[in-house]
């Protein structure tokens, strides 16, 4: 799953350092190797601002990989069937795969698995706002698979390449399970849709809930993308908001039609003109207002991350503990 | 000679209550890793439970099917070990609330799968084919949730002084649950005197010695267990399953007839 939050400070109001303009030989040889569409690695020499780019967004999309577990996770314990209760569990622990080699990703960048997650817990870090919405019925897990991870592949696909090397090959490996989750999400669905009335039903139900907080998954509009120029010239970002969310929508609506759901947008429609489907106004107070920690489980969220972390100490002291008396009773047999 | 199906209903429903438990876990975990190897210890009892239940509704025949088995059958007809339902925590009544123990459920997963390795090893040799087959894919499964528990039990024994408390805690709440095992039941005598279920009673001193060895390294001792010898196996549960299968069969129950 993915972060809408490419294009969200995890401090609001603050500018990224820009570029220095005195260029280096180091800075020349980055960009010439950004300019011919080559990936940057670990060891070579970069900007501070692309690396402090890089970590915010790399450790965002590895949160949202982790805090995404948990509305799914809620319904692991009442699936309803086993075989769908073994995919939940397989889908979710895919989910905490990629935030690990995330991390990982974000760790060649000189930031430890520990400091990012001090940022995750102080509230500091941002990820992304889809996962502050509940879960209330069976069928949201589908329409997570369908829509969440769709919008995510949208969004992740320009990420393979990426320019920074280990960011680039993480999302590769991703996307394919993504790709995966989304079919599986869908034929949850079509199945459901096959079924009885309040099946039917559970599925709309979900569809009218996450419908437009997926279309906002894909950050504010170009007009209102404070980094995504930058991220442009950097090989970060491929691909703008406004064109990812349009061929999302485009791509959705024919897929809604197969499912036999009603998108809840009564301005989508065909424009001929265009090529494209018109669509209605997205809500950006209410994305605003869940981007900064006031949406309905920002809190919980947060707070249940943060547990986990609290009450797992005592077991990450006793590894920690336990691997020093091997060292040193491994010193003592040698001397 | 085929196992009688009251057998591999043990069996699955070892399998689908623990896998139950450990999924509890997901996105709950100490450590992300921890979190990833417990959600796939629980696919594989989850995995386990799915071929497990599929054999016996083909063999019972009629209606049944492997959902069927898992969801609508109530407490008393399940017929896995109580050690499996217990909450993640030390004994507490059944509508208590409690945070979950990372120790519980590590010696849980010790205990059940020093014996699995052992049950799976004696069913991979069973005349019953398709029992045979499912045994020889859940035994190498087991041996990796042995060794990831087994570590575990380790590390916390010889660990900090607060992990070897509440590992030697566990160790103490357990244990008596682990008398079951050794006790008989009309299932899996059937299946003993069919030829085609393992004799548990016969593998308790190869489980001995794989407890006593890790408990040792681990120095935690092993408690002296009287009295109380849990039924779970003959359908007489704690006050736990009532509320585990009640989470689990719910949205199954409330749909009777779906398909999902």
């Amino acid at each position: 799953m993915y972060t809408q939050a490419m294009d969200i400070p995890d401090e609001p109001g603050k500018k990224l350092a820009s570029v220095s303009t005195t260029v280096s030989d180091q800075e020349a040889a980055f960009e010439a190797r950004i300019d011919a569409d080559g990936r940057i690695e670990p060891q070579d020499w970069m900007p501070e601002a692309y690396r402090k780019t890089l970590v915010r967004q790399i450790s965002q999309h590895a949160h949202s990989e982790i805090v995404g577990m948990l509305p799914e996770g809620n319904w692991i314990s009442r699936a309803p069937s086993l075989k769908r209760k073994a995919i939940l569990i397989a889908k979710v622990q895919d989910e905490g795969g990629h935030g690990l080699y995330l991390y990982s990703a974000a760790e060649t960048l000189g930031t430890s698995r520990d400091q990012m997650l001090e940022g995750l817990h102080s509230g500091k870090a941002k990820y992304s706002s889809i996962f502050n919405y509940p879960t209330l019925n069976w069928a949201d897990v589908g329409v997570i698979g369908w829509l969440v991870d769709g919008a995510a592949i949208m969004n992740q696909i320009p990420l393979c390449r990426c320019s920074y090397g280990p960011y680039s090959r993480a999302m590769i490996r991703v996307c394919k399970e993504e790709s995966f989750h989304q079919r599986q999400g869908y034929e949850a669905l079509l199945v459901m849709m096959q079924g009885t009335e309040a099946q039917k039903a559970m599925v709309q139900d979900a569809v009218n809930r996450l419908w437009w907080k997926c279309l906002a998954m894909f950050g504010p509009p170009d007009s209102d993308s404070p980094h995504s120029a930058q991220g442009m010239r950097w090989g970060i970002k491929r691909i703008s908001n406004d064109e990812l969310r349009q061929k999302f929508i485009d791509a959705t609506v024919p897929q809604a039609k197969v499912l036999g759901v009603t998108l809840p947008d009564p301005d989508l429609k065909w424009n001929e003109e265009r090529q494209h489907h018109d669509y209605g106004q997205i809500d950006w107070q209410e994305f605003w207002n869940t981007v900064e920690g006031n949406g309905p489980c920002n809190k919980e969220r947060l707070a249940t991350r943060v547990k986990a972390h609290n009450d797992g100490q005592w077991v990450r002291d006793a590894a920690l503990a336990y691997t020093r008396k091997q060292q040193q009773r491994a010193q003592k047999e040698a001397a | 000679m085929n196992a009688p199906v009251d057998y591999i209903l043990h069996l699955a429903d070892n399998a689908v209550v623990l896998g139950q438990r450990n999924a509890e876990w997901c996105g709950h975990g100490p450590i992300l890793e921890e979190d990833i190897a417990l959600a796939n210890v629980s696919l594989d009892h989850i995995g386990q439970a799915r071929l497990l239940y599929q054999l016996a509704a083909t063999r019972m025949g009629g209606d049944a099917t492997e959902d069927k088995l898992a969801y609508f059958r109530d407490e008393t007809q399940f017929r896995n070990y109580t050690l499996l339902e217990l909450p993640h925590n030390g004994p507490l009544v059944g509508y208590a609330v409690s945070d979950r123990d990372y120790a519980t459920t590590i010696v849980r997963n010790f205990l059940y799968g020093a014996l699995m390795v052992l049950v799976w090893d004696a069913l991979e040799k069973s005349p019953d084919a398709d029992l045979a087959a499912i045994a020889a894919k859940s035994l190498k499964e087991a041996r990796y949730h042995l060794h990831h528990a087994a570590d575990w039990v380790v590390r916390f024994g010889d660990g900090t002084e607060e992990s070897h408390k509440r590992a030697q805690a566990a160790v103490d709440h357990l244990f008596p649950y682990t008398e079951e095992f050794w006790t008989s039941s009309a299932a899996e005598d059937a299946a003993v005197a069919a030829g085609a279920g393992a004799d548990v009673r016969s593998l308790r001193a190869a489980w001995d010695a794989i407890v006593n060895e890790t408990l040792a390294e681990a120095t935690l001792v092993r408690p002296q267990v009287r009295g109380y010898v849990p039924e779970g196996k003959h359908g007489r549960h704690s006050e736990h399953l009532g509320y585990l299968l009640g989470e689990m069969q719910g949205l199954a129950r409330a749909h009777p007839g779906a398909t999902w």
